[in-house]
């Protein structure tokens, strides 16, 4: 079967805009992922938008109204913070079916300051533990120390690589350096994750155009392209702690079997990867989720700089959702646009040298919700 | 414990006996064996269908996890101790860690506590107490 490629995509500086509307920042990663595949809307047979705060208000058919009605089937998608990447594995499998072959992508977020998580009803907040996604992650990371003996300090140098490696990207929220102890002085928000351990609420979008084979041979857009070696989607499989502690781990496992098997590849053939850092503790247990490390290895990683840039597998360059942000439903796509700029070569100050496999992940969801993960395996084409 | 019947349970799978006496619901699987916490028709583990009977979950168990908790929802009282049991009949259990200093040095893994019943005013409730469990050290 041919093969699915990524011939446009980008996304916009995360920020705040709260004077913007979510279609507004949907059509200007469009219209960028569009110029940078040097076609138009016109030219797309579909359209998947991934957001999560307005999932009921139809955010696709409005961003088409600000750059045109071209009357193509558009698919509004919500799947916690696998939205962007779910929509983006929609656009795939259309293309993948037959149905189409040039499809667009988007993924969109404007989210307000402050603790993500709780729910509606009368709260249970400090009554029955936390629902706080800095909670959350914590025990996640607690659990780690628990098996591993991982300490505060290996978390917080997650915190100070990611964002090390956003002082190189100009797309990223902030730009700045925070050495060890200002990570591990920040205010404690749930230990062992300080506010800087935590990710940022940001707005923002990114988009891709996706091309069938034949498609990119036709439009001669080749060189520019970025072939999808897989995408994968999973679920929580049961966990037996699942209802005292959410599990993202389970899923991520699960996806990155299959992506592995998928693609043919194994995880020592990857170059870059950008995966799911909402919390510092999650990125290491994410190391050992998507096979980078055996169990219990993911805190000497962190320490031998093996994930940072240089190292053998730079893992979050783009600064990850730490530093560059987190905008719920734009976040799997912008992970995408990251790596396929490195494989494209034109990483800039913070290029992966040599890039030639890259893999994203993004996993989400919450107390009692379950979990959404998507993994994706992109190759220089 | 008995205590007022007419204040309102915090969470569904607080209920009070024919006595009044609170307990933790849970559902036991007869095909798996797996313990969920909560009333529930089918087993989540192995899909058995018509094989959960109603338990009571154990009141004892050991500390899994921590976090000590110091930034959290609007008039919620920090720090706190959010934890995760593994209860002495094998299921799982969510809750807060009270009658203990709120300091990591005071937290060890797989220390033992029990579960107390109390009244607990929600930050959102207007001031209605509520029924609701915590975990005590044992
Ligand atoms: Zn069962």
């Amino acid at each position: 079967m041919s093969d699915v490629y990524i011939v446009g995509v980008d996304m916009i500086k995360f920020g705040r805009f709260p004077d913007r509307t979510v279609p507004s920042l949907a059509a200007e990663a469009a219209l960028m992922a569009l110029d940078d595949a040097g076609l138009s809307i016109k030219d797309m047979q579909g359209l998947y938008c991934g957001n999560l705060g307005q999932a009921s208000g139809m955010v696709g058919q409005r961003m088409l109204a600000e750059i045109g009605q071209t009357g193509i089937p558009v698919t509004n998608v919500a799947n916690a913070c696998a939205t962007g990447a779910t929509a983006f594995r929609d656009a795939w499998m259309s293309i993948k079916a037959g149905l189409h072959d040039l499809v667009l992508a988007v993924g969109v977020e404007q989210m307000g300051k402050g603790l993500l998580g709780g729910g509606g009803g009368v709260s249970t907040e400090g009554l029955i533990g936390s629902g706080t996604m800095p909670s959350m992650f914590a025990h996640i990371g607690n659990e780690h120390t628990r098996k591993y003996g991982t300490t505060f300090e290996q978390f917080a140098k997650v915190s100070v690589k990611n964002h090390h490696h956003s002082t190189m990207n100009p797309k990223s929220m902030y730009q700045m350096e925070t050495p060890l102890e200002q990570v591990m002085q920040a205010e404690m928000i749930s230990f062992p994750n300080t506010k800087l351990m935590c990710s940022v609420n940001v707005d923002g979008s990114a988009a891709a155009v996706l091309a069938s084979e034949k498609t990119v041979k036709r439009l001669g857009l080749m060189d520019r392209a970025v072939r999808i070696r897989c995408s994968t989607m999973s679920s929580n499989p049961f966990e037996d702690r699942q209802m005292a502690m959410p599990d993202f781990s389970g899923a991520t496992r699960l996806g990155a079997r299959v992506a592995y098997e998928a693609a043919g590849v194994g995880p020592e053939d990857i170059n870059l990867i950008e995966l799911h850092d909402c919390f510092a503790t999650a990125e290491l247990v994410h190391y050992e989720n998507l096979g980078i490390c055996a169990p219990g290895e993911a805190g000497r990683l962190i320490d031998e700089g093996i994930t940072a840039l240089g190292g053998k597998v730079p893992v979050n360059v783009s600064g990850g959702l730490l530093s560059k942000g987190h905008p719920l439903g734009a976040t799997g796509i912008a992970n995408i646009y990251e790596v396929a700029t490195h494989l494209r070569g034109t990483a800039g100050q913070r290029q992966v040298e040599g890039a030639r496999l890259g893999l994203t992940h993004v996993v989400g969801g919450g107390p009692g919700m379950g979990t959404a993960c998507a993994i994706h395996i992109l190759e220089k084409a | 414990m008995t205590t007022d019947t007419q204040t309102p349970l915090l969470t569904p799978f607080l209920k009070r006996g024919d006595d009044g006496t609170p307990y933790l619901a849970a559902s036991r699987c007869d095909a798996c064996g797996e313990i969920f916490v909560g009333e529930r028709q089918i087993c989540a583990k192995c899909c058995a269908r018509g094989q959960m009977k109603p338990v009571r979950l154990a009141e004892t168990g050991k500390l899994y996890a921590y976090t000590l908790v110091h930034r959290s929802f609007p008039g919620v009282k920090t720090p706190f101790v959010d934890v995760v049991v593994d209860l002495d009949d094998g299921a799982h259990l969510k809750g807060t860690l009270t009658d203990i200093e709120p300091s990591l040095d005071a937290l060890h893994f797989d220390m033992p506590v029990k579960i107390a019943y109390r009244e607990v005013v929600p930050a959102n409730a207007g001031g209605q107490a509520y029924l609701s469990y915590v975990f005590v050290p044992a």
